[in-house]
């Protein structure tokens, strides 16, 4: 198969989830309790004013011409408005994202630098204490409640040692020390999860890769064994993991929502959380609709980087 | 075997809160505000001068009603979805996994704090926006599962005896159904209880002054320098709980699953 094809075919079948996704956020809005145009109202209980709501959001239409509006208007890039601020969801999130993709990709960076050589070595050397630390680490990263290891963080770091900062964010054209220094911790928080994640996979896809015949053929062949691992075994090991790879860091993209609320960065984490606590709805939907449509991207960039890095795939359909 | 130790003994605290707790994990006392641990109050005392202890051990039945009410709602779904889905193929299957596609195209956390926010705070709502973030993970399990037994031997067997399709699904392909969603059932325990703490941290979850894990920590984050216990406990025992869950869902997995691994 072609890569113009396997994209095509792709991003076809996107489009019923995309859709999908888009009906349950739509549906959200059904969840709120009584009627719809009261608790969009808040505090403002002036029949006037709730009647302009209900006639401003379409309230007193049937549910699939509102869903029509609705869609109509996201297809349009229109997100709706912050009931709070009256700035447009989408400014909001736009604003508030690249926080947080700086936040997923140092702690991107720290799960690789763990999972990666741990993996590997882990299976590399099964039964020894190595392994079987190896495995502590990766079951402890996947079991640490991270708020929780965010507040031990902040209370080692910042409060008894005063290294780093306990809260807040500084942007990277401002003082990049300083941003290094507040994304640090969040990213240690943040790493440490999909580094067991990623070693547990490393491991996985190595225990098989150093089973097949070429490894024999170059173990064989008195290749020093550092290099079968490191070199001939891990290359084909890391195929599964690059998919992996793009669905974890949509992962970390939503992921951060407790850790950017512990650190104080206003990333698209704490917009969701705040519009939450605001009752912000317009705003609720657009982080769940775009975070969903974040992750749906990066599955497909997975699946295209398989496709690319997998020679096999390409013959074989 | 420990795993398995430590799950029991959550739970038996978890039933039991009312005999084990020292104190009224509610009652406040003011001249014990923000105590150390001691031979009186283990593990010290809160902001308002309630025993800790009692609160974790409190806490522990809204983290064992978060683990074990959303997970029998996902698995009771999903048993019939996944075999509807898998037995009828066609269009059933493919609108049942455009949704669940959907669905886990949302991600988890979101999906139950947005769920926790519409339906509005509570410990309830907490378990039934956790409930609904886990469905189809096992709704894709249980069709999956239900697909693979299909075509065994066994099911061929009981076909050509004249079974019914409805009698082969219960009698035949359900039993066999049970373990994978058992496996699971541990680890998504184990997720649903940092989901818990999660919401409550947020002040989604399990409303004050009902002790929960979440709440615990969310009140020890204004502490941390003079009290530093308040946040060290709550967190050690989520973690513990939730390794011995994972530990436990692996160990059933090499059981009841002799093909991983």
């Amino acid at each position: 198969m072609s890569l113009p094809l396997f994209v095509s075919r792709r991003a076809v079948a996107l489009v019923p989830t995309l859709l999908v996704v888009s009906v349950l956020t739509f549906c959200l809005q059904q969840l709120l309790p009584g009627d719809p145009a009261l608790a969009l109202a808040g505090e403002e209980h002036d029949p006037a004013a709730v009647a302009a709501i209900r006639k401003r959001y379409h309230l007193d239409q049937p549910l699939p011409l509102q869903y029509g509006i609705w869609m109509g208007k996201l297809l349009r890039g229109d997100f709706g408005e912050s009931i709070r601020s009256r700035i447009p969801v989408r400014e909001l999130i736009t604003s508030k994202l690249p926080v947080t993709i700086e936040l997923a990709v140092c702690s991107m960076a720290i799960a690789l630098a763990i999972g990666l050589p741990v993996g590997v070595l882990a299976a590399a050397r099964p039964g020894t204490p190595i392994a079987g630390a190896a495995n502590l680490l990766a079951l402890s990263g996947l079991s640490v409640p991270h708020f929780w290891l965010g507040i031990m963080l902040i209370l080692l770091f910042a409060v008894r040692l005063g290294w780093l900062p306990a809260s807040g964010f500084v942007p990277p054209w401002e003082d990049l020390g300083r941003n290094l220094a507040t994304i640090l911790l969040p990213s240690v928080v943040l790493g440490t999860g999909v580094a067991g994640v990623m070693m547990r996979h490393t491991r996985g896809a190595m225990r098989e890769v150093l089973g097949a015949d070429y490894v024999r053929t170059a173990r064989a062949k008195s290749v020093p064994e550092g290099r079968v691992v490191w070199k001939h075994a891990l290359r084909n090991a890391l195929i599964p993991v690059i998919t992996l790879g793009a669905i974890e860091f949509g992962r970390l993209l939503s992921g951060a929502v407790l850790t950017e609320q512990i650190f104080a960065i206003p990333g698209f984490g704490k917009l969701l959380v705040d519009g939450v606590f605001n009752r912000d709805y317009a705003v609720v939907q657009g982080v769940v609709l775009v975070s969903a449509g974040l992750y749906v991207f990066l599955s497909f960039v997975g699946d295209i980087l398989y496709f690319l890095v997998n020679p096999r795939l390409r013959g074989s359909v | 075997m420990l795993a398995g130790a430590v799950v029991g003994a959550f739970i038996v605290v978890a039933v039991g809160a009312a005999r084990v707790a020292p104190f009224d994990p509610v009652a406040t006392n003011f001249a014990l505000v923000r105590k150390a641990p001691s031979s009186l109050h283990l593990l010290g005392t809160d902001e308002v001068g309630r025993d800790v202890l009692s609160r974790l051990i409190w806490g522990a039945r809204a983290s064992l009603l978060a683990a074990v009410i959303p997970v029998t709602i996902a698995v009771g779904i999903s048993i019939p979805l996944g075999l509807l889905s898998g037995y009828a193929g066609g269009w059933v299957d493919d609108v049942i996994m455009r949704m669940t596609d959907a669905m886990l195209a949302i991600p988890f956390l979101i999906v139950a704090i947005a769920l926790a926010a519409f339906l509005g705070p509570s410990l309830g709502n907490a378990m039934i926006a956790i409930g609904i973030a886990t469905l189809p993970l096992f709704v894709r399990l249980a069709r999956g599962t239900a697909l693979g037994i299909r075509t065994e031997d066994y099911i061929e067997a009981a076909r050509s005896l004249g079974g019914s399709p409805a009698r082969i699904a219960v009698r035949h392909v359900l039993p066999n159904m049970l373990p994978p969603l058992l496996i699971q059932s541990s680890l998504t325990a184990a997720a649903a209880i940092i989901a818990e703490a999660s919401l409550s941290f947020l002040g989604l979850g399990q409303q004050p002054p009902a002790p929960s894990w979440g709440s615990m920590l969310n009140a020890a984050q204004r502490y941390l320098s003079q009290a530093p216990w308040m946040a060290l406990y709550p967190g050690l025992t989520i973690f513990v709980i939730v390794v011995a869950l994972n530990v436990l869902g692996d160990g059933l997995r090499d059981v009841l699953d002799p093909r991983h691994g």
